[in-house]
């Protein structure tokens, strides 16, 4: 399954991006997991220094913006169908 | 549709202009003309005060957060790193501090920015100086200052928390701290992300400034009105130079005392800047002022607590003391020269 990452601590837009994929994975009935890393030294090790970050399937995929739907959607179904 | 936020800025903009220039003339008709207030009245002159400073105030924040919003969509982090990478130390710290005002910033990103740093091999000193003027110089600070105080002291200023960063970062990179840094932070081998660069349109840069105005006016607007009304009441309310004795140059104690508060004093520019105007014009001088405003942005209590994290405690005692005593010698400098 796709595992979902956001990292950020206290940042409104870490809050308000996990919030989304929520309504996206119930919007477009999405199948993949969603873990909210909180910890700093994890954020380091994935090389980012900025919040949020989104890392989909271990590969950091945006840093500090919040990623349009139409991007998000794409890069959720792009790795669904590559685990199929 | 293809240039949509920049046929919405423009229109904005139009409007914008339009309420700034007539913001004094509509705020006289009111108080004068509609609630038939008598001018000079300690009332008149608190309400016009605020009638007239919180939308000006408001106004300009909009429009600079704006600005600010898409001129950092050209600076990230990485960037900003590249540019810091292999540069000597005085010319790092000078660059790092200008950095810092243009890199988006917050201060739960410190820690991962400093990681980021410390791994490129950035002098300690260079990432304090970049730690220090992020906060600072802020473009909610600037838009206050310029509101309230005009473009001169909001120049002085920029000027002198840059002259903080860079001084402060400078002399902690003569210290030698590396020892106080926790030692897992030297360990961290990252992979950098594999991004590509990403190609922003002028328009994608112009919805960025509305996203930004958005965030930050939603978030700090309540805090403007609150402190241009505490603002108005000590306009309107307190005695003429009633705070000579206290804020005044005179009193030689006032500047290490603005900063003994202001560095546990925890707010954000939008609530203290309004507040201290108003002590100024009632006789405060602008070296004591300029001390302790730059105690309370630069130095937060939340953002040494995050970098404990990185930092061991003797670090982050040198870190405040050194910036608190570049802050105290701003305060006697301006005292002695104005």
């Amino acid at each position: 399954m796709t595992t979902v990452k956001v990292l950020g601590a206290v940042c409104t837009k870490c809050k308000v991006l996990h919030q989304h994929l929520l309504e996206l994975k119930t919007e477009h009935d999405l199948d993949f997991g969603l873990v909210k890393v909180t910890d700093l030294r994890k954020f380091a090790s994935y090389g980012i220094m900025a919040t949020p970050g989104l890392v989909v399937n271990a590969v950091v995929k945006s840093v500090e913006i919040e990623p349009k739907d139409s991007q998000l959607l794409q890069w959720l179904k792009e790795q669904s169908n590559a685990a199929r | 549709m293809k240039f949509k936020s920049l046929g919405l800025a423009a229109l904005l903009l139009a409007v914008w202009l339009v309420l700034y220039v007539f913001l004094l003339s509509a705020v006289d008709g009111l108080v004068y003309g509609v609630l038939h207030l008598e001018p000079g009245t300690r009332l008149t002159s608190a309400l016009h005060f605020f009638l007239y400073e919180a939308p000006k105030v408001l106004l300009l924040l909009t429009i600079v957060v704006f600005g600010v919003g898409i001129v950092r969509s050209y600076f990230s982090p990485e960037k900003t790193r590249k540019i810091l990478e292999n540069k000597p130390i005085l010319l790092g710290n000078i660059l790092a501090s200008m950095l810092g005002i243009v890199t988006p910033f917050c201060s739960c990103s410190a820690v991962p920015l400093f990681i980021g740093f410390v791994e490129a091999g950035i002098p300690l000193g260079v990432t304090f100086s970049f730690l220090i003027a992020a906060p600072t110089i802020n473009e909610i600070a600037v838009v206050l200052l310029f509101g309230l105080f005009g473009w001169k002291v909001t120049f002085l200023y920029v000027s002198m928390g840059l002259a903080v960063a860079i001084l402060a970062g400078f002399v902690i990179n003569k210290l030698k701290v590396e020892r106080y840094v926790e030692d897992w932070v030297f360990t961290i081998r990252s992979q950098p992300p594999e991004m590509q660069e990403e190609q922003f349109r002028l328009d994608d840069r112009v919805g960025f400034g509305f996203t930004q105005v958005r965030e930050i006016v939603s978030r700090v607007w309540l805090y403007v009105l609150l402190g241009i009304a505490v603002g108005a009441a000590i306009h309107g309310y307190v005695p003429e130079n009633f705070m000579a004795s206290f804020m005044g140059k005179s009193a030689w104690w006032a500047v290490p005392a603005s900063v003994l508060i202001g560095v546990p004093l925890y707010s954000n520019a939008a609530g203290i800047i309004p507040i201290v105007h108003a002590l100024l014009e009632k006789g405060a001088s602008l070296g004591t002022t300029l001390a302790f405003m730059m105690s309370v942005i630069g130095l937060s209590l939340p953002e040494t607590i995050i970098l404990r994290k990185v930092l061991k405690l003797p670090l982050i005692f040198i870190f405040v003391g050194v910036v608190a005593t570049g802050i105290l010698l701003v305060g006697y400098f301006f005292n002695a020269i104005m």
